[in-house]
């Protein structure tokens, strides 16, 4: 059987649309804002509505411009690996610090992605690196936290 | 006028102002080049350099990336058929059949100046219009406000979605449901946060520009196998040809740049339209205008064909700052991200922002200008050596552009879970960009959500709970009912079509 997946995100939408409105109905409003032409949940509300009606409406009528997507020609390992490197890189850079997680990240992703030329996938990382970071924290004076240069002295 | 003109003068011609300008034509042109990289990201991967400046030069550097992304685009159209931005796919109707004739270098200075002088143009065209409208929008009130941000949403839906409507439709509730994450402005009743305190400020425009648009964006090239900057490798310094244009050719450009420019700097005015409607539609009226024999060379390398949609396509950028300086409700996808970016900096565009902030209001007009002289400058006799740069292979560019993205957030917010939602967004949007739900309505809605629903509040408040406020007043009707007349005009193209 063929799964039309422009209409399974549009049924996903629509719980999500209904989930929303649920939870729009949910917010507190002050006793007094309780009949008031207009409170916090009156838009969030109408979101949800107009959600529900636009994924309905989509889901309901026919769709002559369907997408289809060959799966087999996607290149899910690569993505998924580069992912989970950008989690483990937003995971360690406040623990350790812009400057080796950055590097870190960088040359990582470059070798998963294929690349074996070390000197310059070293060149595009630590020094790339330093280099950015004396742009935004010594010429343009955007604050960079960095426990491990600071543990070495490196940053003050 | 004057005043203000010498008030943008003495902004844009500081030092620092000239380099900006530079540096965004020159980073604006490298990544317009790339097909499938355009202007929203290229704005989108520079905001975290903007933190730095203060908001006029933030706001001219991310001017020219915008033009030096449309002018990048117009290269990959001409030298390798591979529009870099949708707005330069007319380009190569023309201009990559008169490259394979020997003559790219040609190709490209007409291109140069056809952009350079649509640019100037429009930049002249605002320079009249934005102060003119300023004063005639300090008449709007609420409910033109949200009837005007309804027809903006639906316009760019119709307009962005290529037949799919109820696609972009869902993207702009999406992105109104984004926006409402938070403390609601008000009453400060938390919303949609569910006891996160990471929530309660909302989610970050900045977050949600990255995510979309930069992160997704390179992920989708890994996911499809794309690699950008293949074509840019083909790209020969030996076969551009000479780069002058003779006399009968400027004579042919004479004509069409003025015309093509009008038609560009109104279709980017209009909101949701932009610099692809408007090389396409003044491709079509110059091929309809030009006598038979030069219809005959339209596809075939036609310096008519090549002008036409280059110089409207320029036009267009610089008319779709209008409704965002002058209204505060941004015209397009890329003047949402920079209205985004300048809300962040604590400016509030709109009506007044000519009188409150004129410094900012008037040397964005004025760096326009600087910024088309640099562009020409920079990029005719550099075009095949910034193209050579574009060899950079996909294995460096794609965590190089997921760097850029994830340390924007960091330096925000020094926040992990900015970034985890950051890459969580970031999936959904490539998972959705794959089945062509498109982005930019998603941001638009997500950059207007605040101000949609304060304006909502206003009229509503004012008219007791009633919904007349949509037809009491003439211009709130008239712009309600050219809301229906898009979504109506939508449908009937569609079973038209059918």
């Amino acid at each position: 059987m063929n799964i039309n997946t422009t209409k399974v995100i549009s049924l996903l939408f629509f719980i999500f649309s209904a989930f929303y409105l649920y939870t729009a109905y949910q917010i507190q409003v002050f006793a007094f804002d309780e009949n008031a032409p207009f409170n916090a949940r009156t838009f969030p509300i109408y979101l949800g509505y107009a959600g529900l009606f636009f994924s309905g409406l989509k889901l309901i009528l026919p769709d002559p411009n369907t997408i289809k997507v060959n799966h087999k020609t996607l290149e899910y390992k690569k993505t998924l690996i580069l992912i989970i490197i950008a989690i483990i890189y937003g995971t360690t850079i406040l623990k350790v610090g812009y400057f080796l997680t950055t590097s870190l990240f960088l040359f990582s992703s470059y070798y998963f992605l294929g690349e074996r030329r070390w000197v310059l996938m070293f060149l595009l990382s630590f020094p790339f690196v330093a280099a950015f970071m004396y742009l935004l924290h010594g010429v343009l004076d955007i604050y960079l936290r960095d426990p491990f240069l600071q543990s070495i002295g490196v940053m003050g | 006028m004057i005043e203000g003109i010498l008030i943008g003068l003495t902004t844009a011609l500081t030092l620092q102002n000239i380099l900006m300008v530079m540096l965004g034509c020159f980073f604006g042109t490298i990544i317009g080049m790339l097909p499938g990289l355009g202007p929203m990201t290229a704005i989108a991967l520079m905001i975290p350099i903007t933190y730095g400046f203060d908001p006029a030069t933030g706001l001219i550097l991310m001017a020219g990336v915008y033009y030096g992304a449309v002018f990048g685009g117009s290269t990959s159209s001409i030298l390798l058929n591979a529009p870099g931005v949708p707005g330069t796919v007319a380009t190569s109707f023309d201009g990559y059949p008169m490259a394979q004739q020997g003559k790219a270098g040609k190709a490209l200075a007409i291109a140069a100046w056809s952009s350079f002088a649509g640019g100037t143009l429009s930049a002249i065209y605002l320079l009249f219009m934005a102060p003119s409208l300023s004063k005639v929008s300090l008449s709007f009130r609420s409910p033109d406000y949200f009837a005007l941000m309804i027809l903006g949403l639906t316009a760019i839906a119709a307009f962005s979605s290529k037949g799919q409507f109820l696609k972009a439709m869902m993207m702009v509730v999406l992105g109104l449901m984004l926006a409402s994450v938070g403390q609601d402005s008000l009453s400060d009743i938390t919303r949609f946060t569910f006891n996160n305190m990471n929530l309660t400020d909302g989610i970050s425009f900045v977050l949600v520009v990255m995510a979309t648009f930069a992160m997704s964006e390179a992920l989708t090239i890994i996911l499809k196998r794309n690699d950008p900057t293949s074509a840019a490798k083909q790209v020969s310094l030996t076969e551009l040809g000479s780069i002058k244009i003779n006399k009968e050719e400027r004579t042919k450009m004479y004509k069409t740049i003025p015309r093509s420019s009008v038609i560009g700097f109104l279709i980017g005015v209009l909101p949701g339209a932009g610099a692809t409607i408007a090389s396409f539609l003044a491709y079509g009226m110059e091929r309809n205008v030009v006598n038979d024999e030069e219809k005959e060379k339209f596809g075939k390398g036609s310096v008519n064909g090549l002008s036409a949609p280059e110089t409207a396509n320029n036009a267009a950028c610089s008319g779709s700052f209008v409704p965002m300086l002058t209204l505060g409700i941004p015209g397009s996808g890329t003047t949402a991200v920079m209205l985004g970016a300048l809300l962040g900096f604590g400016v509030q565009p709109g009506p007044r922002l000519y009188m409150t902030n004129p410094e900012i209001f008037w040397s964005i007009i004025m760096s326009m200008y600087i910024g088309m002289v640099i562009l020409l400058i920079l990029n005719l006799p550099l075009i095949p050596y910034i193209a050579r740069i574009l060899a950079v292979p996909k294995n460096y560019l794609i965590p190089l552009i997921l760097f850029f993205s994830i340390t924007g957030i960091y330096v925000m917010s020094f926040n992990n879970f900015d970034i985890y939602l950051m890459i969580g967004i970031a999936v959904v949007a490539t998972f959705m960009r794959l089945y062509d739900f498109p982005m930019p309505p998603l941001i638009l809605a997500f950059v207007l959500g605040g101000l949609m629903e304060e304006n909502l509040r206003r009229s509503l408040l004012l008219s007791n709970g009633s919904w007349e406020f949509l037809w009491d007043r003439t211009l709130t009707l008239c712009i309600l009912l050219t809301t229906i007349l898009i979504v109506v005009w939508h449908f009937y193209k569609t079973i038209i079509k059918k």
